[in-house]
């Protein structure tokens, strides 16, 4: 079986145009019980955020709060009643879509100019977190959200020179725990927080240039991070909280503006400046597949949060301002 | 009578003194045996076999040479002693000429002198006996014996036996070193140098050799002679382990350190000699610069301090005429010796460093300089004899070879490893287009690719233009033609803006290309620009290499529809990096694989060669005589005759290569005729590369130019070669007896 040749990669399952710019970020929401149907949202440069239907794979709604300003995070909040989505033009917007509503009902200004995208953890019914890089530009700041009071600045040791946060993702060890940061920043090391002390746990330099993209998965203690350089690098959180690396995978091409570990832990994404996706086993870090569609660089890779494994999707947007949907490693 | 015999042989001196006139009888039968072997009865000389293998297995030879000593303190006839050392040396000598066939295997030399080396070893023994009891006793004839069987060429074998037991004995034991500083001592001076080389050989590390020597080389002078000047100076056969055993003896005491000091000064001289440097061979300078190497690791702080101007002075010089020369392998010995000698003269100075390969001929040389004495070095002659056998030869060669394929085990084994741990059964998709980006386009036109390379500098493509640019001439030929000239100046001048791997070969490939595509006005572009001014020396000898390239390429017959040129050999001339001897066992060990490979295809296999026309041999003028014409007009920055003799070496052998390409064609003649008198001009000149070049142009005329040619058109010429080659020929065959 292993000598066997092995399979040409696959072609997209379909391929979602329109945009009319550049994809910064994509976000599914496929969870609704019928007659709800999958969506994707999508942020890009031309300030937009689109709500895709998966099924008839048409735009549903446009929506445009930014300003024309790019559109490089969105998240839902309550179900698929509420988005989030962060701008260039510094705001964080807060949609209503309930009952096919599309207004912002609040917005949060954020004095960063920065690329870094913020990170939103849900810690309890109706009480989310959300980090984002604060008015300092080496900082970070953790607000909670609905009400956004703040929860904590967390500002490193000076002479740290750590330059600014490039990536940011909040988790806890279990629901209800005390909520964690990892954040990537721009002199290529990763730093752990604990956001009730705010203080830092670890510091890893596991680059040699900014990071641009991180992932973790807190089961397995294990986390992924992708540089403009030509590494991968996976590493691990042990019971002493240190961070340490586990293993780094050389790359052909140099750049990965996103990673993303697939809910089930079993596979990770990453989006190359090559204008590849690369789909790695999360185990070993085995590349299982590059998949070469995308006439530009791929900004960003999503996967979907389909309850039934066999229909999960992975969705990349590119700055060729076209999403590629696929379908891979579904077999369960 | 045989019974009686015995008895009397167990009384060892049954023979003497009481019957003085034994030996000559002996001697008068051994005479008898050697001359007219067929008037002895057959079974006369059974018994005196019988009677001397008898004589040798009881340690009669001992006896004798005991008996000899102890005569000789009493002053005994010379010549009796000359005639016994004669019989005792020549023994195997005398009884395989007369048995032939029918010998005995302890009368063969590789057991007799073992044999005899064991016997002096009784003899030794027995003597230092007398002294500690306080008698006089002489050892010179035992010297003789031994020198006389080293200057038989017998060294190996009598040493291999004598120069252990001497080491255990000596070890402790004061008399017996005495005896043995004795017994080198008194070897006469003929046989000396024999006798020192065999102790400097066998003898496992310079400590041993210490003491078994002792100070004979201030004491002797003949034997000062053979260890400072003859095996040093005078040739260069032994192998590196000799050469530390040698000069660590010279180290060793304080009494001989001022002859280490006179070597070194001698081999430094040698080395920085700079006719030396262009005359003497390559292996007798490596062996030099290793000699040189041990020394300095020997010398102490204090010596350097004291020699530290003259040793500078030496380097300067000798680095001067090691970088001059056109040999790879020179200049690189030139640069390590230079680097470790200023590395050992300037304690806290600015030290020297090159920029050289690494090889293991290099690592070795280091090496010699940072190990003092420290490993033992043992050479027994049995290790020497397996190093020249081919066994031993294929093992090393083999070497190489194995160890990727070991390394490839691992490699294989480590993977399936992982395979199996791994229950995430994901299978992987083919990955093979995941290649490297590349982010610009290369241009599609000839006319692009000029203005590219010309241009405002965008390095990606740039770089992607000297890609594509040979494939682009190949396929454009048109178009290439109406801009071939300019696009050849461009690639001439054209500098590496930015680091490529194979920049050079592409480069080359590009202008190759070119010159096939439009040979005339390309050819003659880049002949002119040969001679003319501001080029380099590297620029014109690229020059050269195109040349001879493209002329390979066109002469080359091509498949009609096929178009595209196979892979551009180098060509047979030494470019610059040097041999890889490195690379050659591939070869050795492909050709042995073909040989045992038998193969059962029947009928031909071979593929019809196809049949084209030389396309070089209407321009091969073109390419010929604008090159041959002026190499004797020197330019201001540019003297083929004088300083750039390494151009003018590359400029014969190209025009060699250019005239053996244009064989069968109608210019050839005119072609030889020219290049004969161009060898002529310069059959005397003094760099042996130029002069190497000179006979590849000799050998290409006889090669491509038609004989009746060559007798009709060019006798003249072809006599006055003819004469230079032969006595160029009496002057090799009489070097060595000059020397």
């Amino acid at each position: 079986m292993i000598a066997a040749m092995a399979l040409p990669p696959p072609d997209p399952e379909f391929v979602l145009r329109g945009t009319a710019a550049p994809v910064h970020t994509l976000h599914f929401s496929c969870r609704g019980q019928e007659p709800e149907f999958p969506i994707l949202f999508s942020g890009s440069a031309n300030g937009l955020v689109q709500i895709w239907n998966l099924k008839t794979h048409r735009v549903d709604k446009t929506m445009d709060g930014h300003g024309g300003k790019s559109v490089y995070w969105v998240e839902t909040i309550h179900g698929r009643d509420g988005l989030l989505s962060q701008g260039r033009d510094q705001k964080i917007c807060l949609w209503d879509l309930a009952e096919g509503r599309n207004v912002v009902t609040d917005s949060i200004s954020v004095d960063s100019v920065g690329f870094c995208r913020c990170s939103l953890l849900k810690v309890a019914q109706d009480r989310w977190l959300i980090a984002m890089p604060a008015n300092d530009p080496d900082e970070v700041q953790v607000l909670e959200l609905p009400s956004k009071t703040s929860v904590c600045t967390l500002k490193p040791e000076a002479g740290a020179k750590l330059g600014m946060p490039m990536c940011l993702k909040l988790w806890q060890p279990g629901f209800g725990a005390c909520p964690f940061l990892m954040a990537g920043y721009e002199d290529g090391s990763v730093i752990l927080w604990n956001l009730s002390m705010g203080k830092m746990l670890s510091r890893l330099a596991c680059h040699q240039e900014p990071v641009m993209s991180l992932d973790f998965d807190s089961e397995k203690a294990k986390g992924v991070s992708g540089s403009s350089e030509k590494v991968l690098s996976v590493w691990s959180l042990d019971e002493q909280q240190n961070l340490k690396v586990h293993k780094t995978h050389e790359l052909i091409n140099s750049g990965i503006s996103d990673v993303t570990i697939r809910q089930d832990r079993k596979i990770l994404a990453t989006a190359g400046w090559d204008y590849h996706i690369r789909i790695f086993g999360w185990k070993k870090v085995k590349p299982l597949a590059v998949l070469d569609y995308h006439t530009a660089t791929v900004h960003c890779v999503a996967f979907s949060d389909h309850s039934r494994p066999s229909e999960r999707l992975l969705a990349a947007g590119s700055n060729d301002q076209r999403i590629s949907i696929w379908s891979l490693y579904n077999q369960t | 009578m045989n019974k009686a015999l015995g008895t009397g042989m167990k009384n060892t001196q049954w023979f003497l003194p009481s019957t003085p006139s034994f030996p000559c009888s002996w001697d008068r039968s051994c005479q008898c045996n050697s001359s007219s072997c067929l008037k002895v009865p057959i079974f006369c000389l059974v018994k005196i076999v019988d009677i001397l293998e008898q004589f040798l297995r009881e340690g009669g030879l001992s006896a004798l040479m005991w008996e000899v000593c102890q005569q000789q303190a009493q002053a005994a006839s010379p010549e009796l002693q000359e005639t016994l050392l004669n019989k005792v040396v020549c023994l195997p000598d005398h009884l395989s000429n007369k048995l032939q066939g029918e010998n005995l295997p302890i009368f063969l030399p590789q057991n007799y002198f073992p044999l005899l080396g064991t016997e002096i070893i009784q003899v030794l023994q027995r003597i230092s006996d007398s002294l500690r009891g306080g008698l006089d006793c002489s050892i010179s004839f035992v010297s003789q014996v031994l020198g006389k069987v080293c200057v038989h060429g017998r060294r190996k074998e009598i040493l291999s036996t004598l120069v252990p037991c001497l080491t255990d004995l000596t070890k402790s034991d004061c008399i017996w070193q005495r005896m043995c500083w004795r017994l080198v001592e008194c070897v006469p001076d003929r046989w000396m140098e024999a006798v020192v080389c065999g102790f400097v050989q066998t003898a496992p590390g310079a400590d041993v050799l210490s003491r078994l020597l002792g100070n004979l080389v201030v004491k002797n002078k003949k034997a000062q002679f053979v260890v400072t000047q003859k095996l040093l100076l005078l040739q260069y056969s032994c192998p590196t382990a000799m050469l530390q055993n040698l000069l660590g003896y010279l180290a060793l005491d304080n009494s001989r350190r001022f002859l280490l000091l006179k070597v070194l000064q001698e081999l430094m001289e040698t080395w920085a000699s700079s006719s030396a440097v262009k005359h003497s061979p390559v292996e007798q300078q490596l062996y030099i610069s290793k000699a040189i190497l041990i020394c300095l690791s020997h010398l102490k702080d204090v010596e350097i301090d004291s020699h530290r101007q003259e040793l500078f002075t030496c380097m300067m010089e000798g680095m001067k005429c090691h970088l001059d020369s056109n040999l790879p392998r020179i200049r690189c010995l030139g640069m390590i010796v230079a680097e470790s000698i200023s590395s050992r003269i300037n304690t806290d100075g600015p030290i020297l460093k090159f920029q050289y390969e690494e090889d293991d001929e290099t690592r070795e040389l280091k090496s010699l300089l940072t190990q003092m004495l420290s490993p033992p070095s043992v050479i027994s002659p049995l290790d020497e004899g397996r190093k020249d056998s081919p066994s031993a030869v294929t093992e090393a060669e083999l070497k190489p070879g194995r160890k990727p394929l070991a390394a490839a085990c691992a490699v294989s084994e480590e993977g399936s490893d992982s395979e199996l741990d791994s229950d995430d059964d994901f299978i992987p998709y083919d990955m093979s287009a995941d290649k490297e980006l590349k982010k610009t386009k290369a241009p599609l036109y000839i006319r692009d690719c000029i203005e590219v390379l010309t241009g405002p500098e965008d390095m990606d493509k740039w770089e992607a233009t000297m890609r594509v640019l040979e494939t682009l001439i190949q396929r454009n030929t048109a178009a290439t033609q109406e801009v071939s000239v300019e696009l050849a100046k461009v690639l001439l001048h054209l500098e590496e803006k930015t680091y490529i791997d194979d920049f050079v070969e592409l480069r080359q490939k590009a202008l190759v290309t070119v010159t096939i595509t439009d040979p005339i006005p390309v050819a003659q572009y880049l002949t002119s620009q040969f001679y003319s001014m501001n080029y380099s020396l590297r620029q014109r000898m690229d020059i050269l290499d195109v040349l001879a390239l493209a002329a390979q390429e066109l002469s080359r017959p091509k498949a009609p529809g096929k178009n595209k040129p196979s892979s551009i050999q180098t060509p047979c001339i030494q470019i610059l990096p040097g041999s890889d001897s490195s690379k050659d066992w591939r070869k050795i060990v492909d050709e042995r694989i073909k040989s045992k490979t038998r193969r059962f295809a029947k009928g031909q296999s071979q593929v019809e060669l196809v049949c084209a026309p030389n396309k070089f041999s209407s321009v091969a003028g073109h390419f010929f005589f604008p090159l041959i014409q002026n190499f004797d007009r020197p330019l201001v920055t540019f003297d083929l005759l004088g300083d750039d003799h390494f151009v003018l070496g590359r400029l014969a052998h190209t025009l060699a290569i250019l005239l053996y390409f244009a064989v069968n064609t109608v210019v050839a003649a005119a072609m030889g005729k020219a290049l004969l008198e161009f060898v002529w001009a310069l059959r005397f000149h003094t760099d042996s590369y130029v002069r190497q070049g000179l006979l590849s142009c000799i050998s290409s005329t006889l090669l491509s130019v038609p004989s009746d040619r060559l007798l009709e058109d060019v006798t003249e010429e072809l006599v006055e070669t003819q004469a230079w080659l032969a006595d160029a020929v009496e002057g090799i065959l009489l070097l060595p007896q000059m020397q």
